[in-house]
């Protein structure tokens, strides 16, 4: 699949299609939505599962459990501050969905649904709409102050302005972008390498003694790549932490 | 309780020692490397201009005053990819030290 006529087809792997048969086609449900799924059903399933025991001495669900809670409500709190308590479900939420999303997309065959920047955007827009509704539901009028910092000269005020509402703007573009250009550069990586192995063990006799080296490196590769997708998901909880935290406080 | 107290205070001292415990700084900021405060860099400035470019050119097609708006944005969107990355490097003011 991945030499097509002594092509490299990297691009193959984030193509949409129907999952589930005649079912999932009639319906348009992708193999994205069906990792969607999948990933979700085994969030639920850690913590329902982990959090069963309910032991003193924790076994090892439950300390996976335990540690992903307090993971998220250690950052949370000391980012947002005690009143950012309640948006503990919606932060841990989008980690753990943004986690198991890459973290499934790393192994074969399965599809990365956060190497969609429709999907990131998504998530992103959430986060910007959830951040605005927060900062005018609780400061109303004074939330127009924020686009504009106080003590700067007022002649400012027509180019200061403007340029804070884009850089606010901004937030979701950013941040969808960082985490779907990093999933989908790993991938590319992966995959461009992984056909080197093929293509160049295809040579003859020597070509096998080559194509350890893509191989080597596709091995290094893949270890960045679990490093990467936990890093972007903490990543992206921890800006949504900070621009709570402008929300409540306003700077 | 009492023995839970003296064990994390011989831990902490013991932590003192070998200089485990100097990350404490960095708890809470977004981990730095070389290349990662690149990438954010650019991901940020990159934004800004995608936001700046697409209001001007929304705006010009609207009120049909076409190159002027996308030029003025264009400058406020490179501005404010400016912001974001000084934003970027300087501490964020009001944010807990603890």
């Amino acid at each position: 699949m991945a030499v097509e006529g002594k092509a490299i087809d990297a691009l193959g792997q984030f193509e949409l299609s129907t999952a589930l048969g005649p079912i999932g086609a009639s319906v348009g449900f992708t193999q994205s939505n069906l990792f969607m799924l999948i990933s979700g059903s085994l969030i639920v399933l850690l913590m329902m599962w982990g959090m069963r025991a309910r032991a003193m001495v924790p076994g090892r669900m439950q300390s996976l459990a335990e540690s992903a809670y307090g993971f998220i409500d250690e950052m949370v709190v000391s980012q947002v501050g005690d009143e950012g308590r309640r948006f503990f479900p919606f932060v841990f939420t989008l980690f753990m969905f943004i986690l198991f999303g890459n973290m499934l997309g790393l192994f074969p065959y399965a599809f990365t649904y956060t190497s969609h920047i429709s999907m990131t955007f998504l998530m992103a827009f959430i986060v910007f709409v959830l951040i605005t509704v927060v900062a005018i539901s609780l400061h109303g009028k004074k939330f127009l102050g924020y686009f504009f910092p106080e003590g700067a000269p007022l002649w400012l005020a027509p180019i200061i302005i403007p340029v804070e509402v884009v850089s606010y703007l901004s937030r979701p573009i950013s941040l969808s972008i960082r985490l779907f250009a990093n999933m989908v550069a790993g991938h590319v990586m992966l995959k461009v390498f992984a056909t080197f192995v093929v293509m160049l063990g295809a040579l003859g006799t020597v070509g096998p003694f080559i194509a350890v080296m893509p191989l080597a490196i596709n091995v290094a590769l893949v270890g960045f790549e679990v490093l990467v997708a936990f890093l972007q998901a903490y990543v992206f909880a921890i800006l949504t932490c900070i621009y709570l935290h402008d929300a409540v406080h306003l700077h | 309780m009492d023995d839970r107290d003296s064990l994390k205070g011989r831990l902490k001292a013991a932590r003192d020692r070998q200089g485990l415990d100097k990350a404490e700084a960095a708890k809470g900021a977004l981990p730095a490397s070389i290349w990662g405060v690149g990438l954010r860099a650019g991901v940020e400035v990159v934004s800004a201009l995608v936001v700046g470019v697409g209001l001007g050119l929304i705006l010009d097609r609207w009120l049909g005053t076409s190159p002027w708006l996308f030029l003025v944005f264009f400058m406020l969107g490179a501005a404010a990819g400016v912001l974001n990355v000084y934003r970027l490097f300087m501490p964020r003011p009001g944010a807990r030290k603890d």
